[in-house]
């Protein structure tokens, strides 16, 4: 599997390391109920199927990565800087 | 029809005539007291225990595929109850126990070998950790012992012991660790099951749980709505997909392990091993194929196959760790689909839809968790009680913090 990173290119997935699904760019605020926190630590969808998800460019970058992807078939659907994501 | 050597013995001698169908292939009916939705090792377990610990027979097994063919037929077969942690060691010492009997209770040969597993340590550290874990698995009351580097030597010969970056300081050996034939545990458990009244319906996919009023009516297939007054959801690998019909998001992501097997060969490696340089383990099948593997490949995925990097990693492992390994071919590679939870530890409790059970989150340990799985599933499922054994395995432990992080690796589900 080869990853295209928005800024280095197409690279080897060896570069990247993997952290989980998207649902870790929604931090709860502080202070919140801890149903929310479970939700954001434990609670996934986990498709099988298109997965949007957070990687970072260790051998790389640095950068973090939201990669869009299909959980069956290992295709890459597209990848986007998460520091420019639009929230 | 009861198996014995004398049966074969005869059937050998005539032709192998006699021989019938080890389980039914019925028509789902339109009610059962149970279905148990997943025909692998732990539903069938669970139709088997309903049946002979509880007295429950009419119930249905229903498996999208056939019987057996998820991870129950895609692992690497070993067997142990070597953990650590109040919650599961007690949980794994009970699969042990009913792992020694299964082949006398089901009348089946699944081939249990107890071969001794041993683990490897290469550091001081790794030394302490593995005696604090063999402490844990005695005072559990099972069996750990302690080897120093001559003593794996004596066990292990073939082993590099002049490896300057992994070096063997020693191993812990758990004698009645070991594996088993995986798809007879599966075969053994559908056909006591089957003869004890229970209905295995292969080729019928679950399409929807049918809930009023937070009560479970039965379940929509694609073999026509069968109604149930209990459903237990035992999807292994779908858990997320099968809970969702009933409006649940679980704490799993799924991996994909990827696992080996290299061409037959004469008895070369009598034990489970497994090497404490990251996560490499291998024992030698009866048919005399090495079966070995290694981590996950660490990324959400249904995909059953995985990436060459692991392929390269376990590779590397193995040949450090033995070298002779190198000549022997690999023939397959293969990958089954983890229900990795937050903590690393299953699930085996009610949930909030009145009659609806659930049996999920394995990670890499499901087939060693078989029987007791099903025993613990069978008990909450007939009492409404949690088994004592798995009293630990609640799905709110998540949101409540009592988590079972046996390797304290914390809540990201991969790494577990």
């Amino acid at each position: 599997m080869r990853l295209t990173c928005p800024l280095c290119g197409d690279r080897d997935r060896r570069e990247f390391y993997y952290y989980g699904a998207e649902d870790y760019l929604h931090r709860p605020a502080e202070g919140a109920p801890l149903a929310e926190w479970d939700n954001y630590l434990h609670l996934r969808d986990n498709p099988a199927g298109v997965l949007r998800d957070l990687w970072y460019h260790e051998a790389g970058c640095a950068q973090w990565l939201l990669v869009t992807r299909n959980t069956v078939t290992h295709e890459i659907l597209g990848t986007e800087l998460v520091a420019e994501r639009k929230a | 029809m009861r198996y014995s050597g004398l049966k074969v013995i005869t059937e050998g001698l005539f032709g192998n005539k006699g021989w019938t169908p080890a389980w039914r292939d019925p028509a789902p009916k339109a009610e059962y007291d149970v279905v148990i939705i997943g025909g692998g090792g732990h539903g069938l377990a669970t139709a088997y225990y309903l049946a002979k610990n509880h007295g429950i027979t009419n119930v249905a097994v229903l498996e999208k595929g056939y019987l057996g063919g998820g991870n129950v037929g895609r692992n690497t077969t070993i067997v142990r109850a070597n953990y650590m942690i109040p919650g599961n060691t007690e949980f794994y010492s009970h699969s042990m126990k009913l792992w020694e009997g299964m082949e006398a209770d089901l009348n089946y040969n699944v081939m249990h070998s107890q071969r001794g597993l041993i683990n490897l340590f290469h550091s001081d550290g790794q030394r302490d950790y593995w005696v604090r874990r063999g402490n844990a698995m005695i005072n559990q009351g099972d069996d750990a012992i302690l080897l120093e580097r001559e003593g794996v030597r004596e066990h292990l010969p073939y082993l590099d012991f002049e490896n300057t970056r992994f070096p063997i300081y020693g191993g812990l050996l758990h004698p009645r660790g070991g594996s088993a034939r995986h798809d007879a545990v599966a075969w053994g458990y559908a056909r006591g099951a089957d003869k004890r009244g229970v209905d295995l319906i292969q080729n019928c996919e679950v399409t929807g749980i049918d809930i009023e009023n937070g009560v479970v009516r039965g379940v929509q297939t694609t073999r026509g709505a069968i109604r149930a007054k209990k459903v237990g959801i035992i999807v292994a690998g779908r858990s997320s997909q099968v809970a969702a019909m009933a409006g649940m998001r679980l704490p799993i992501e799924s991996h994909i392990l990827q696992a080996f097997v290299t061409e037959g060969l004469k008895p070369v490696i009598n034990h489970v091993v497994s090497f404490g340089m990251g996560h490499f383990y291998i024992s030698q099948s009866d048919k005399g194929g090495l079966v070995f593997g290694g981590d996950l490949d660490f990324y959400a995925s249904y995909a059953a196959r995985g990436n060459l990097p692991m392929v390269e990693h376990v590779m590397e492992a193995g040949m450090t760790l033995m070298p002779m390994i190198g000549r022997a071919k690999v023939l397959r590679s293969w990958g089954g689909i983890m229900d990795m939870s937050p903590d690393g530890s299953p699930v085996i409790d009610k949930t909030h839809v009145e009659g609806l059970f659930l049996d999920c989150g394995w990670n890499y340990g499901g087939f060693k968790a078989v029987p007791a799985s099903g025993w613990c599933m069978a008990h909450l499922m007939a009492t409404g009680n949690h088994h004592e054994v798995a009293a630990k395995f609640r799905l709110d432990r998540f949101a409540t913090g009592h988590l079972l992080d046996e390797e304290g690796t914390g809540s990201q589900h991969n790494l577990h």
